[in-house]
């Protein structure tokens, strides 16, 4: 009972395990990121196409997914494909179909706003010098798009690294899964345990979190010029 | 400004073929990263595995907690132990398969067996009515009830030393409604979260505290100077395996299991190893232990 509760975090493999749940976190996010970021750029440029089938189908996945808890949308996918289609999908891949799904969306809306920020007389200056429309997005709409961008895909990103510890409850044991095992099998002999171990999960977190904010203020620095 | 708009709808058009055909690869990726998990998956299809099926695959699934100690719980070494771990070894020897385990919550146990997930749940499941309606219990290997723990110095042994008494109780408890109708004279103090339950108990702002026996022995343990003066009280309820609903030859399969461990007293055994180093000597194992499904 005197020992200090950090001392759980060296016992046995505990310490690797966390690490190993930290991987399983940092594998799922970034799949799903990557993904979300690809698709969602490609969403963004058909939410700004005025045609109001298309805006209204898009409005409509937007919202929903947007109104459901991730909660939610993981018991749909991992329970709810089960038993619509009889297909059994494993945590991990329902997990990365739901934050991609999500990830999607919020992106794609980030980057149907920051299209809609560049003023028409961008455009317009550009068509004037006599720039082909292909000219114009690479040379003048994609650099400013992506520039008043990368705050809000950067807010995004860390939203759904954190996000994936909801995960545990499809049955895939992350990081924050582990933490809980290792506090409640110290329970009874280290009570102090939870603090240590939560204190090293948002250790973690931030070593994760911290380095992408960082890419993100040099970028900005760098486009600002 | 006419042509702009034609070569709009041609790029979205193109956008959109190509947002399916990702999606369409996205799939495809994820199924080709989780081959063997879906291979040995799709096989089950959403529908109960029977006995033999397990056996051929030679390996059962069983769903249990990661996180509940002493019932289900991973040790710092990462391997499952407890209380049902222990039985589920031993249904994966007799049966003379591999047991996978898979980590479960407590709300989401009913759709794992729903969905097929896994084809066993072994996760201090206690059998009610609502749930029979879902899945198919076995016989019982454990019981609870109700207990009792009060400080050292004024420890109540009967149910009647509490008439007049504080007793402090978790709202939406059995503890609360067992006492609201079998003993109006008991007066609750009712706490939204057991922590603060046991909480007030440290303080001294009660007599006494009633929830789960197992919660209250567990809490006695860690905490010196109060001890369990009441270990069973109220109606008892039972816990036991549970498989998909209409899954009878694996229902059937377990009970027999579970009667023929009863002859060498297996659930005993059982506890000495993972609920007597928890529960210490102060608690009785017949307080909890079921042996051959035989409630009495």
């Amino acid at each position: 009972m005197q020992d200090l509760g950090i001392s759980v975090l060296f016992q046995g493999r505990n310490f690797v395990r966390l690490i190993e749940g930290l991987l399983i976190t940092l594998r799922i996010s970034f799949i799903s990121v990557g993904i979300s970021i690809f698709l969602g750029v490609l969403l963004g440029m058909l939410m700004s196409i005025k045609n109001p089938v298309i805006k209204a189908i898009t409005r409509v996945y937007l919202e929903a997914v947007r109104i459901m808890p991730q909660l939610v949308l993981l018991f749909l996918v991992y329970f709810g494909v089960t038993k619509a289609f009889k297909v059994h999908l494993s945590g991990e891949v329902s997990a990365i179909i739901v934050f991609s799904i999500w990830g999607t969306a919020e992106m794609g809306d980030l980057v149907r706003g920051a299209l809609a920020s560049i003023p028409k007389h961008q455009y317009e200056s550009g068509m004037a010098v006599g720039l082909t429309k292909l000219q114009i997005y690479l040379y003048i709409i994609i650099p400013q798009t992506i520039r008043h961008l990368i705050p809000l895909a950067i807010n995004l990103i860390t939203r759904m690294i954190k996000t994936t510890s909801l995960i545990a409850l499809i049955g895939v044991v992350e990081v924050v899964k582990v933490g809980q095992q290792i506090i409640e099998a110290a329970r009874l002999t280290e009570p102090s345990a939870a603090l240590w171990i939560y204190g090293t999960i948002f250790l973690l977190y931030f070593l994760v979190c911290y380095p992408i904010s960082l890419l993100s203020a040099k970028l900005e620095k760098i486009w600002q010029n | 400004m006419r042509k702009s708009g034609k070569m709009v709808t041609v790029t979205a058009a193109i956008l959109a073929a190509g947002v399916l055909a990702l999606t369409g690869c996205q799939a495809n990726a994820n199924a080709g990263g989780d081959t063997a998990a879906t291979k040995t998956e799709s096989e089950s299809k959403g529908t109960a595995r029977s006995v033999q099926q397990i056996k051929d695959s030679g390996t059962i699934k069983i769903g249990v907690f990661s996180d509940k100690k002493p019932f289900g719980y991973v040790d710092e070494n990462g391997a499952y132990q407890g209380y049902d771990v222990y039985f589920a070894e031993r249904i994966g020897k007799d049966l003379g398969v591999e047991v996978e385990y898979v980590p479960v919550e407590a709300a989401s146990r009913v759709e794992y067996l729903v969905t097929a997930k896994v084809d066993i749940i072994l996760a201090n499941f206690t059998v009610t009515k609502e749930r029979a309606e879902q899945v198919d219990f076995a016989l019982p290997y454990m019981k609870v009830a109700l207990g009792v723990v009060s400080p050292d110095g004024a420890l109540i042994t009967e149910a009647d030393q509490l008439n007049g008494k504080t007793l402090i109780v978790s709202k939406g408890t059995t503890a609360e409604t067992y006492f609201t109708e079998n003993q109006p004279e008991v007066k609750l103090l009712k706490f939204d979260q057991y922590s603060e339950a046991f909480n007030a108990l440290l303080d001294g702002r009660g007599d006494a505290l009633s929830t789960d026996n197992t919660e209250v022995l567990a809490w006695a343990i860690e905490n010196n100077g109060f001890t369990v003066g009441i270990e069973s009280l109220g109606s008892l309820d039972t816990i036991a395996p549970a498989v998909q609903k209409g899954n009878t030859e694996l229902k059937d399969w377990l009970d027999n299991e579970i009667k023929t461990l009863g002859e060498e007293e297996f659930f005993h055994k059982n506890y000495e190893a993972t609920l007597a180093p928890v529960y210490g000597e102060a608690a009785d194992p017949e307080n909890l232990v079921v042996e051959a499904g035989v409630v009495e």
